[in-house]
C-alpha cells in the first residue's frame, strides 16, 4: 500500500522529502488534476513575463520521481475520498488504498460576483496554463485590466506590461499589497508600478465587465464611475481553499482543513498540508490558512515525515512572509506587520524616499515580531533569526536592529552558542 | 556529514577567510585577480565577518537538515542533497527572487547584485578542505562532524 497525496504542488513535494528522510521503501502515490510535473508556480510570472523559458519552470529535477519512487498520475481528478475505507477514488472510478493520505490540494481562485463575469475573456494567474493562456492572448489584445492589488495581481499586471499590453489594477483597498504592506511600502511598489506605465485605480472595484452583443470584453465599469477599456480581465483577489474533498468525507474543515502542529487532520492517517490547510501560526498561535509558498514546503515536509515516521515531528508555526520584486524593487515583508493600536506594539520606521528605501519593524514583549523592507533587503534574513527564534531583545540591541544593523553577535551569547555552534547536530 | 564551524572566542576579525573564499570562488584562482578585477565583474565571497565592539565572527551557511532557504525557493536552485546533505544551489535555477534570503533565519544567504541571483556556501565543492578553515590563522573556523 503506498503513501498518497492528492495534489502536486510545493506542499506535495515537501512531503514527498519529508517521507523519504524516513521511509525509502514505501511506494508513494501522488494525484494530480495538473498536466504537467510540478512547477515552480511562483514561476509563472517570470515564464509570462519572458524572463525565463519553459525549460527552467521545473521545482525539480525530471528524475525526481522516479528517484523518489513517486509514481504521478497526473491529469487526474479525485471524487470521494472514504477514510473508513481508508481508499480514494478518481473521477474514472478508479478506487486507490492508501496507508496515509495528504490532502495538498491547495486553493483555487475567488470569483466574486461581478456581472458580467461569465463568458470569455476573464481570466485567473495561478497555474501555469493560466499563463499559457494569457501569453497567448497578450499577441492579440492591447488592453487588459487586472482584478486585484495583492501580490498575484501585481506580478501578474507586471508580466501583462512586459508583453507590451496597456494594464490597469483595480484594487478595492486604499493601497495595493494592503496584506503583506503597509502604506508607504505599498505606495513605493505601487509608484515604481507607475512609473514603468502601470495604472492603478485604488479604493473603487469592478461592478461590470462590459461586453458586445457577440460576449466580446470591451471592458469593465469602475464602482466609481469610471469606464476602462479593455478586452480581457485578469481576476486576482485571492485563492479560497479546496475543501470539497475533505468536507464531503466528514473531516473538520473551518476556513481551511483543519490540522494540528503535525499537519494531522480530525481523521486519524488523513493530514493536510499548504494553502488548503488552516494550522496553528507561530506568532497569533491560533489556527490560520497562510497560503505562502515557504509554509506549504515545510508544511508539507513536517506532514510527510509524520506520515511515515511514529515519532511526531510537530511544524514550528505557519509565519507569513514574502519578497518579491517588482521591475528590479526588491521587497520582503515577514510577520506581523500591520499592527493594530490595541496590540501594544512598538513600531519603528525608517524611510529614504530618494533611494526607495524603507524599513518598518514592529515589536512586542521585547520581541520582534515583524519587519518590511523595500529596496534594501540584504539583512532580511538577520531580521528574520530574531523572529523566528523568539530571541529576547534589550534596549541596545532594539536600537541596533532599528538603526538597520542586525547582526548574529547581537543575539542572546547562549542562543549563538546553541545554534551557530551545537556540540551535537 | 562536516560543516564549518565559527570560534567567535578567538577570531582575530583578520577577513582573510573572506579573500580565501573569494579567491576559491573566482576564475582565476589568483587572490589579486580575484579581489581587483573579478570583484568589479560580481565575485562575491559567500560568508560574512562580523563585528561587535572587540568581538568577531565569520559565518556562512550552516547547511541545516531541514534548511528554511529550501522551503522557500521557488526555482528549485536551492535544494538538498540527500547523499552528502550539503545544501546545494544551482545557480542556473536561480531567479533572484530573495524569498531564501528572507527565510533563512541565519542571515547566510547574500545577494549578488551585478548577477541578480543569491550566493551562498557550497562548502568549497571539490576541496577536501573548505578555503576559509584552511586560511583561518588562529582555528577560528574548524571543519568538522558534530
Amino acid at each position: 500500500m503506498s503513501y498518497v497525496i492528492i495534489g502536486n504542488g510545493v506542499a506535495s513535494v515537501g512531503a514527498i522529502e519529508g517521507i523519504r528522510k524516513v521511509d525509502t521503501t514505501t511506494p508513494i502515490l501522488v494525484v494530480s488534476e495538473e498536466d504537467t510535473p510540478t512547477y515552480g508556480r511562483p514561476l509563472i510570472s517570470y515564464f509570462l513575463a519572458g524572463k525565463i523559458g519553459l525549460d527552467r519552470v521545473s521545482l525539480r529535477p525530471d528524475e525526481f520521481y522516479e528517484k523518489n519512487n513517486v509514481e504521478v498520475k497526473l491529469d487526474t481528478r479525485v471524487a470521494a475520498v472514504d477514510t473508513a475505507a481508508k481508499t480514494i477514488t478518481t473521477e474514472a472510478g478508479e478506487v486507490i488504498e492508501y496507508k496515509e493520505l495528504l490532502l495538498a490540494t491547495g486553493g483555487v481562485p475567488f470569483m466574486p460576483p461581478i456581472k458580467g463575469i461569465d463568458g470569455s475573456g476573464v481570466f485567473n494567474f495561478t497555474t501555469l496554463n493560466h499563463a499559457h493562456m494569457l501569453l497567448d492572448l497578450s499577441k492579440r489584445i492591447h488592453r487588459v485590466v487586472v482584478v486585484g492589488g495583492g501580490l498575484i495581481g501585481l506580478k501578474a499586471a507586471e508580466a501583462l506590461r512586459y508583453n507590451g499590453l496597456s494594464t490597469a489594477i483595480v484594487e478595492l483597498g486604499s493601497r495595493v499589497l494592503s496584506a503583506a504592506f503597509d502604506d508607504v511600502a505599498g505606495n513605493l511598489v505601487a509608484q515604481q508600478l507607475e512609473d514603468k506605465g502601470i495604472t492603478i485605480c485604488c479604493g473603487t472595484t469592478v461592478e461590470e465587465i462590459l461586453r458586445t452583443e457577440q460576449g466580446e470584453v470591451i471592458g469593465v465599469r469602475l464602482a466609481n464611475g469610471q469606464k476602462l477599456a479593455c478586452e480581457a480581465v485578469v481576476v486576482a483577489i485571492g485563492v479560497v481553499p479546496s475543501l470539497d474533498l475533505a468536507k464531503d468525507a466528514g473531516i473538520a474543515v473551518n476556513r481551511g482543513i483543519k490540522v494540528d502542529d503535525n499537519m494531522s487532520t480530525s481523521v486519524e492517517g488523513v493530514y493536510a498540508a499548504g494553502d488548503v490547510a488552516e494550522a496553528p501560526d507561530m506568532i497569533a498561535k491560533e489556527g490560520r490558512v497562510t497560503p505562502i509558498w515557504p509554509n506549504a514546503f515545510s508544511q508539507g515536509y513536517h506532514a510527510g515525515l509524520n506520515m511515515a515516521s511514529e515519532e511526531a515531528s510537530p511544524h514550528p508555526g505557519g509565519l507569513p512572509m514574502n519578497a518579491i520584486s517588482f521591475y528590479g524593487l526588491p521587497t520582503a515583508s515577514l510577520g506581523h506587520v500591520n499592527p493594530s493600536e490595541d496590540e501594544n506594539c512598538e513600531v519603528f520606521t525608517f524611510t529614504d524616499e530618494e533611494n526607495g528605501v524603507y524599513r518598518k519593524l514592529v515589536f512586542r514583549d521585547e520581541k520582534l515580531i515583524g519587519y518590511v523592507l523595500v529596496g534594501e533587503v540584504d539583512f532580511a534574513g538577520l531580521y528574520t533569526g530574531f523572529i523566528r527564534f523568539g530571541l529576547d531583545i534589550t534596549p541596545d540591541v532594539k536600537e541596533e536592529l532599528i538603526a538597520g544593523k542586525p547582526s548574529a553577535l547581537l543575539w542572546p551569547e547562549e542562543e549563538f552558542d546553541t545554534k551557530w555552534t551545537p556540540a551535537a547536530e | 556529514m562536516r560543516r564549518v564551524y565559527p570560534n567567535k572566542d578567538v577570531c582575530i576579525g583578520c577577513h582573510i577567510c573572506e579573500v580565501a573564499c573569494l579567491t576559491a570562488h573566482s576564475a582565476s584562482n589568483d587572490v589579486v585577480i580575484a579581489a581587483k578585477e573579478e570583484v568589479a565583474t560580481g565575485l562575491q565571497p559567500c560568508k560574512a565577518v562580523y563585528d561587535k565592539g572587540q568581538l568577531s565572527v565569520a559565518l556562512s551557511c550552516r547547511h541545516c537538515d531541514n534548511p528554511s532557504c529550501v522551503s522557500a525557493c521557488i526555482s528549485g536552485a536551492l535544494y538538498k542533497d540527500q547523499e552528502t546533505g550539503r545544501t546545494c544551489y544551482n545557480e542556473e535555477q536561480c531567479v533572484g527572487c530573495w524569498s531564501c534570503l528572507m527565510a533563512c533565519p541565519y542571515g547566510a544567504v547574500r545577494r549578488n547584485v551585478t548577477k541578480g541571483k543569491i550566493i551562498k556556501c557550497d562548502l568549497c565543492e571539490g576541496r577536501e578542505m573548505p578555503a576559509c578553515v584552511q586560511a583561518c590563522p588562529n582555528n577560528a573556523l574548524v571543519y568538522e562532524s558534530r
